[in-house]
């Protein structure tokens, strides 16, 4: 059933259609956090952008990702932008929406507190609102990742060039050969579980406050709330 | 302690016809927070407290202060200067903040958000950590151990200390504190209340106080302003005062029935002299001891640890005829007060506890002596005086089953 030697004559070719992945997944998730991220505090500033600007991007959401690789071809041909421009809109909706929610979380005697004691403004939004915000950014970081993962497979649909891991699905499917298909998938569900593991990793070193620590705070109930809000 | 010497003063805040007005529209007067033409002068070094029913405008008017909301008009002086003159984050730096949750930074370390306004005033690194480590030993949070600690790791208690710590590390001669001890249990309160007491006396701050309170109010305040809905303020005087010649039906109604237990708040244990127990230290000889607490009328031996603190009391049989005295000999305890409990909250803690005596400590927890329900009542007496705000009916009833109960509790042993 599986061609393990096929597999073994391959492994050259994983490697690389590997980076490719990452690097499709990583421009994609790094443009379209910059992106939100200025969305996101137009809409934290100024609310009534934020049911439009969500709007949009959940519009953008709903459109099947195989159409819209289709749709771009006709006008920026078959070009790294036109891989990249479907991942970027899918993680819009996915990221405003935790970074405004992150920044909806932060307690509002915090707030008051800092206002309080003489924080301006913009000083406040980077030095309290962010840090607190954070849990919930990176969870949305982390579902983004994930999807976007998932989808680096589909832009295997504008041609060998791109698709990362789903160049070899697409070609598995074309010629029948289940082995060269698993050879896509397998590789691509772990990516997405590896790289899952290593944000929460990066989120516990962000957040030390949000975690318990020692045996000194069990049970205390600011910090199982702290720890519920992740 | 050398946060006095910091070079802190005390400013005058005086409060000009301020009125505050929500809606710009359709202007309401009965909205809650609103304020209407509020003057009054408070004395620098001296804790005011705003005290009313909730929507009263009591915090409304605290928060014009440090311009959190600004007043619709009249002007608010802090030492004869405008505060809408002045740069408002200047103005805030310039006054500490206490609010009820807190609002300690989660993703800062104590140390670090006890520095918030030296941080922001851009002290050198190093003078900010020693400041704030002054100020932690201030409010008796060990530097060593609680520095590096973040919110979450600590009790409603310490959090509460921490917010009190944060607004004094600039040194503000000016402190706005809304309800800042009302998120922790009657105990902690009277404790937190007991310390914040200390301190003041130590660095003499303006202080605007808000609670609902009226008991915190007459214990806290050298003067008392009694809000009613509306943002007017019915009465401002010392609390003595407000207790013995309410000046309309409502501070007397708000005031409450048992003015007479009230004025027991106006009391400090500090007022009564105390009287002594008879002491042992753990490790002392059990024969010695013995034939002291058998010679005095008070059946009970108070047993010290090697600091002086209270462990509890030994009943004189159970006091053993040879060998050292020892922890495990404790029968029971009592509950501990400071010099600064009210002779309220005194008496409230000896008949929760049904004790006859309370064990006085300083805030080193070390033994000073015994308040007794007798000497509280006897104090009571010597100070009586007939009320001159005429009571209604009902709560003429309420007075004499107060009454009733004090005295019951009081023959009982």
């Amino acid at each position: 059933m599986i061609d393990w030697g096929w597999m073994g004559d391959h492994v050259d070719e994983l490697a690389s259609r590997l980076v490719q992945h990452l690097y499709l997944a990583l421009i994609a998730l790094t443009v379209g956090f910059v992106i939100s991220f200025g969305l996101a505090i137009l809409a934290v500033r100024r609310r009534r952008l934020y049911p439009p600007v969500t709007a949009v991007a959940g519009i953008l959401y709903t459109i099947p990702s195989l159409a819209m690789f289709a749709a771009l071809v006709p006008i920026t041909g078959l070009s790294l932008l036109t891989a990249e421009v479907p991942l970027i809109l899918y993680t819009l909706l996915i990221f405003v929406r935790n970074i405004v929610a992150g920044f909806d979380a932060v307690p509002a005697e915090v707030i008051e507190a800092a206002d309080g004691m003489g924080y301006p403004r913009g000083l406040r939004m980077w030095r309290v609102e962010l840090p607190l915000a954070v849990p919930l950014i990176v969870a949305g970081v982390r579902v983004a990742s994930v999807s976007t993962i998932g989808l680096v497979t589909v832009s295997g649909a504008i041609g060998d060039r791109f698709g990362g891991l789903g160049f070899f699905i697409f070609e598995g499917y074309r010629r029948g050969f289940p082995t060269e298909i698993l050879f896509g998938a397998v590789p691509a569900m772990v990516l997405a579980v590896v790289v899952d593991l290593v944000l929460v990793a990066v989120q516990r070193r962000a957040t030390p406050w949000s975690q318990p620590v020692g045996a000194a705070v069990q049970g205390d109930s600011v910090t199982s709330r702290a720890v519920a809000s992740v | 302690m050398t946060a006095t010497e910091a070079g802190g003063h005390a400013a005058t805040v005086e409060f000009d016809h301020v009125t505050k007005v929500y809606g710009a529209q359709a202007p309401k007067r009965g909205t809650p927070g609103a304020v209407n033409d509020l003057s009054l002068t408070v004395a620098a070094g001296r804790i005011c407290v705003l005290v009313g029913p909730s929507g009263c405008g009591k915090t409304t008017s605290l928060k014009m202060v440090n311009r959190l909301i600004e007043p619709t008009s009249g002007r608010i002086l802090l030492d004869g200067v405008d505060a809408a003159t002045r740069d408002v984050t200047d103005l805030r730096r310039g006054i500490g903040y206490v609010i009820q949750q807190t609002g300690l930074f989660p993703h800062q370390t104590i140390g670090d958000n006890v520095a918030t306004v030296p941080r922001l005033l851009g002290w050198p690194k190093q003078r900010q950590r020693e400041r704030s480590e002054e100020l932690l030993a201030l409010i008796g949070l060990e530097p060593t151990t609680y520095a590096g600690r973040y919110p979450a790791q600590l009790s409603g208690g310490e959090r509460q200390r921490v917010g009190v710590a944060r607004a004094l590390a600039a040194d503000p001669p000016i402190m706005l504190m809304d309800e800042p001890f009302g998120a922790v249990d009657p105990i902690v309160r009277e404790h937190l209340q007991n310390e914040f007491l200390r301190i003041q006396e130590q660095l003499a701050r303006t202080i605007l106080f808000v609670t609902h309170d009226i008991d915190e109010a007459i214990k806290m305040g050298d003067v008392v302003a009694v809000f009613r809905g509306g943002g007017v303020v019915e009465q401002f005087g010392p609390p003595a005062e407000i207790l013995a010649a309410p000046a309309s039906e409502f501070v007397a109604r708000f005031v409450g029935a048992d003015r007479g237990l009230k004025r027991l708040s106006l009391m400090r244990v500090n007022d009564l002299s105390l009287e002594p127990a008879v002491t042992a230290h753990v490790g002392d000889d059990g024969a010695e001891a013995r034939r002291r607490v058998r010679a005095d009328p008070f059946q009970y031996l108070l047993l010290l640890d090697a600091s002086h603190r209270p462990i509890g009391w030994i009943d004189q049989n159970h006091v053993p005829a040879s060998g050292p005295l020892h922890a495990d000999l404790v029968d029971s305890t009592s509950p501990l007060l400071d010099r600064r409990t009210t002779l309220k909250d005194a008496l409230s803690m000896l008949l929760d506890d049904l004790v006859q005596a309370g064990v006085v400590v300083d805030h080193q927890g070390a033994y000073r002596g015994l308040v007794t329900i007798e000497a509280v009542m006897a104090r009571m007496r010597d100070t009586a005086v007939e009320p001159e705000f005429p009571a209604t009916a009902p709560e003429v009833d309420d007075q004499a089953v107060a009454a009733t109960s004090a005295t019951s509790t009081a023959s009982r042993p």
